[in-house]
């Protein structure tokens, strides 16, 4: 008798937890579906359904400080991508072989870069930066005569900021990837006689592309949606976060919503992205290990997540 | 044989300077942005405001002193951000649970991505999103259609609340997720059959095993919610203040860096505390065969 109350609660335990997760997953999805929706609403009214329409869009795209904003984002996201895809690699490839006290420190670097939260990089750039170019700038007018432009905060600071935690996570990602190769093949082309140039050229760089494009990609969306690091550096540059932010204090305006849907989706498309080349690298290198998915996709979201840890206020 | 290993040593010490020619970029990029930045909040924090704003040196310990003066909003941070954790924690963990335990196959990877969508997506837009949610012509008006009365749900402490769970979730899901999927399932049939009812398997099973993944995610939380800006300002109306808040004030607005700089080095040690009780706390519970995974 107990055992089939038993059996009926557990039952019902369950179907509330199956419940309770959809639930979620509708609180987690909804308020992003309700933004792209009213993007494309006739209307006003940010909060009336009027009918279709892509007005807002044009309105966006011919706003002159819209496209001055998204123009900086993407200046700074490609450079910040470019600039910790190279040092994150490079650093990443070169690390093993520096002395152990060396490595340990940089390891330990690497980790205080992606957990130092976004408003402390944010600010200590910013006075950083400030005092140096005060201490910076006479000199350079003394040096360079009455025109030389004065350095001040910017687009650079902020690449600066940038590229200081993406990095890292391209550094923590190749390193991951790098751990989990495949070393008969760099055996046998050593045994071969290649020269390690060609290894590197022609097994070990083939075997870390997914990683290192999954890295590059993870970079420029965070910087691309950063918000708080560049309020604090931008100065008078303004980026696509910073302009809807500040359109968002002065009022929403159903242009914000098709402005938010554009970032919407150039992000996730990057991400969709970075998550499908890894995931195809690492069935690739590893196809006998069945499981190798599974700690692969817990892999990316976890490291992305830490590191997205970061651009959040 | 002296002679070749004096070779050795030098193709060694070769590889060893390459080695360095290539993290060297990097190197340089963690002193010039991370310990040289770091190293001048700390200088400024002993220094003094000058009249007009900024910073005028000095040596002194005068705005850490004036922190304790000001010793309530930083408690309060304190206790909100734990609060709003822990709800995190408890709206996580049977999402985590059904995630790593109840769904099957290539199910469960689609499922774990789709809780990590949302976050690679614009924090700002997320919290944006809650505005027009929770906006008068949102979740009121129709709570109002239904004859419930006006309520204000914008600019609430419930609606900071929110916006934290909701921002924050994947970051809590995760890693409990982690720890609950190495979790073998028979442990818990062994439970059962040993006639151990849910609830008890729950508190003697699946939460010890569970706690690694646990304290990861608190971790993971705990320390952004401590330095929230964006949410507080949006959904809270800047009626409830995050450490956030007072370090944008005290570095744009009222430009009082030196005491702005003290505060943040009090959050940044703060945080190293935490981090390495974190890591003292996890490397335990390996020892005593549980696995940790903050990274």
């Amino acid at each position: 008798m107990s055992g089939f109350w038993a059996a009926r609660l557990e039952r019902l335990g369950e179907r509330a937890a199956w419940v309770y997760t959809g639930l979620v997953f509708v609180f987690l999805f909804l308020p992003i579906v309700i933004v792209v929706i009213y993007s494309f609403n006739a209307g006003r009214n940010v909060n009336q359904l009027t009918g279709f329409s892509t007005q807002w869009y044009a309105a966006a795209f011919s706003d002159r400080f819209v496209m001055r904003a998204l123009g900086n984002s993407l200046t700074i996201a490609a450079t910040t991508a470019v600039l910790a895809t190279v040092m994150g690699t490079a650093s990443a490839l070169a690390m093993d072989r520096l002395r152990p006290r060396l490595r340990r420190l940089f390891e330990v670097l690497t980790y205080v870069a992606i957990i130092v939260p976004g408003i402390v990089i944010g600010i200590a750039t910013l006075i950083f930066l400030v005092t140096a170019f005060d201490w910076l700038n006479p000199w350079l007018a003394y040096l360079g005569g009455p025109n030389t432009p004065e350095l001040g905060l910017g687009t650079g600071s902020i690449i600066a900021a940038h590229t200081l935690f993406t990095l890292a996570i391209v550094n923590v990602l190749v390193r991951t990837r790098m751990r989990g190769m495949d070393r008969t093949f760099i055996e046998a082309s050593e045994d071969l006689y290649a020269t390690p140039w060609r290894t590197f050229w022609q097994i070990t760089l083939p075997q870390l592309v997914p990683a290192i494009v999954a890295g590059a990609l993870l970079a420029f969306t965070f910087s691309f949606d950063d918000f708080i690091i560049a309020f604090f550096t931008s100065g008078q540059d303004q980026t696509v976060p910073i302009y809807l932010f500040a359109s968002i204090r002065r009022g929403v305006s159903p242009q914000v919503n098709a402005i938010a849907t554009v970032l919407l989706s150039v992000t996730i498309l990057a991400m969709v992205t970075a998550g499908f080349v890894y995931r195809r690298g690492q069935r690739r290198a590893a196809p006998s290990v069945a499981s190798a998915g599974d700690s692969a996709v817990a892999g990316v979201p976890v490291a992305a997540g830490a590191g997205a840890a970061e651009p959040t206020s | 044989m002296t002679q070749q290993s004096g070779t050795v040593a030098r193709a060694d010490a070769k590889r060893r300077g390459g080695a360095g020619l290539l993290v060297l970029p990097a190197a340089l990029w963690y002193v010039g942005f991370l310990i040289a930045p770091l190293i001048v909040l700390f200088v400024m924090s002993l220094g003094e405001r000058s009249p007009n704003g900024g910073y005028a040196p000095g040596l002194t310990l005068e705005q850490y002193a004036n922190l304790t003066s000001r010793i309530t909003p930083l408690t309060n941070t304190l206790g909100l951000a734990l609060l709003n954790t822990v709800i995190c924690v408890i709206v996580a963990f049977p999402v985590a649970y059904t995630l790593a335990l109840k769904v099957r196959g290539g199910w469960k990877l689609a499922l774990v991505a789709l809780v990590v969508v949302p976050f690679w997506t614009s924090f700002l837009i997320r919290t944006y999103a809650w505005m027009t949610v929770l906006g008068n012509q949102g979740i009121p008006r129709l709570l109002s259609g239904v004859g419930l009365g006006e309520i204000q749900l914008l600019n609430t402490p419930f609606a900071v609340s929110l916006g934290i769970v909701y921002n924050y979730l994947p970051l809590m899901v995760l890693p409990i997720y982690v720890s609950l999927e190495r979790l073998d399932h028979s442990f818990v049939e062994a439970s059962r059959d040993l006639g151990a009812g849910p609830i008890a398997t729950l508190r003697q099973i699946v939460l010890p095993l569970a706690a690694p993944g646990i304290l990861s995610g608190i971790v993971l939380v705990f320390i952004p919610v401590m330095g929230e800006y964006l949410i507080p300002i949006l959904l809270g109306g800047g009626k409830t203040y995050f450490l956030g808040n007072a370090l944008a004030d005290l570095f744009l607005q009222s430009r009082n860096w030196p005491f702005g700089s003290a505060l943040a080095a009090v959050f940044v040690a703060g945080m190293i505390v935490l981090v390495a009780l974190y890591l003292w706390v996890s490397s335990r519970l390996v020892r005593s065969g549980r696995e940790a995974s903050l990274l």
